[in-house]
């Protein structure tokens, strides 16, 4: 397979990048590693008639300690984010989702802004980020402004950045040693997750946020409630499907998806708690 | 588009559409077919080859991507007719029987062992996740990676 024919046009900063896609409209998508937008070229599930190759803006691939959070450059790559150093010590949590993206290869290409503003509720990224608070940071023709996670994510693969817009850095708080889960159920290795949660707890507050359980990725602040107002475990994790609208498919039933979200809320928070 | 990559040492020039993938460039222009074409999906990893030393699958990477990059490819690996190591751990261990996902199998261990020099079975199995093999069950293929590592 082959996609559609398309004009390409290669960016060398973000300034160059937002230039060229507001010359284009809607019509125009950047490219990043290209690993969720070129499958969807070649299956003509996405047809841009220009692509601007953002994979060469190398100083929006960084990972920096920033304080109270750290700051990842947008085209960080997976692998990248998986073996930092510095996510390993604050934001364990992000460093180990993103081993779960895919496959090595995947890994070594897929980005962690692409993967976040292609906005795909079976990501893994989306919702941990999600569940951890982050703040994107994205920029447009007049400056840039940040976006928190809970309200970038508007509908399946649509997210609030506007067409001229480019996300260009991701806002971590770190987590300050809270205990932290993630889990992801699929039947074959590499796999999307038919259901996955993130999560992390300290004494005071949680974060919980699932995979693939409605058109975006959700924060299960039920959960989260609970927990906080001294329910058990198990009591939170029975309203983990509460905030959740999911669909059936191939792979599960609506119903199999919400009793899957319970269970595994319940074994991250388990594994979060200890 | 002109497209510039060395491919095996040797850099190929070739004016190409920008829809044009990796995979096709290195098999339609520069002619070299040992990197097979499965899934087309980047599921099975047959299409595996290192772009600047890291495995990569070229099913989904646009050649503009790698414009000015370095590949290798499986018939890159035997130096003066001598086969790679783990070209040679796949052969004694019997670690293929059709051999169609050979190639990114090679491609993928050799990567996998760049960032992993001393893996464990469970980090090969692991490892080579983007990799299918539908005729050996893994288990001969396990068996090559960790023999390779040995060497």
């Amino acid at each position: 397979m082959i996609p559609a024919p398309f004009e390409y046009k290669r960016a060398s900063s973000a300034a160059e990048a937002i230039s060229l896609i507001s010359q284009h409209g809607d019509e125009a998508k950047f490219l990043a590693g290209g690993h969720s937008l070129i499958p969807l070229m070649k299956l003509r599930l996405a047809q841009p008639t220009v692509l601007v190759d953002i994979g060469r803006v190398k100083d929006l691939s960084y990972v920096k300690d920033a304080g109270d959070h750290v700051a990842i450059g947008a085209l960080t790559r997976h692998m990248d984010v998986e073996k930092s150093p510095v996510l390993k010590q604050h934001v364990p949590l992000l460093a180990h989702a993103a081993s779960h993206v895919g496959d090595s290869q995947v890994r070594h290409r897929g980005t962690i802004g692409g993967s976040i503003a292609h906005a795909d509720p079976a990501s893994d990224l989306p919702a941990t980020t999600l569940a951890l608070g982050a703040t994107y940071v994205v920029q447009g023709p007049n400056g840039k402004r940040e976006i928190a996670a809970k309200d970038f994510f508007k509908g399946f693969l649509e997210s609030a950045l506007a067409a001229d817009e480019m996300l260009v850095e991701i806002k971590v708080p770190k987590m300050n040693g809270a205990g932290w889960s993630f889990q992801k159920f699929n039947r074959r290795a590499q796999d999307w997750a038919i259901v996955g949660v993130a999560a992390w707890r300290n004494s005071g507050s949680s974060g919980v946020a699932l995979v693939n359980m409605g058109s975006t990725p959700v924060l299960a602040s039920s959960v989260s409630k609970a927990l906080s107002s001294g329910a058990s475990i198990e009591d939170a994790a029975a309203l983990a499907a509460d905030d959740a609208d999911p669909q059936g498919d191939l792979n599960a039933s609506v119903e199999y998806r919400q009793h899957l979200a319970r269970v595994l809320v319940r074994r991250a928070l388990e594994a979060a708690s200890k | 588009m002109k497209i510039t990559i060395a491919i095996n040492g040797r850099q190929e020039s070739h004016e190409v559409e920008p829809r044009t993938l990796l995979v096709h460039y290195i098999r339609e222009h520069a002619k070299l077919t040992g990197t097979n074409i499965g899934c087309d999906t980047s599921s099975c990893g047959a299409c595996t080859v290192h772009l600047d030393g890291e495995a990569v699958k070229s099913c989904t990477i646009l050649a503009a991507q790698a414009d000015g990059g370095t590949v290798t490819t499986i018939e890159g690996l035997a130096k003066n007719g001598e086969m790679h190591p783990m070209q040679k751990a796949f052969m004694e261990n019997h670690g293929l029987q059709c051999g169609y996902c050979t190639p990114g199998m090679v491609m993928a261990a050799i990567g996998l062992l760049n960032e992993n020099p001393n893996p464990t079975e469970d980090d090969v199995r692991l490892g080579l996740e983007g990799n299918l093999c539908r005729c050996t069950g893994y288990h001969n293929i396990v068996k090559s990676v960790l023999a390779a590592a040995k060497k």
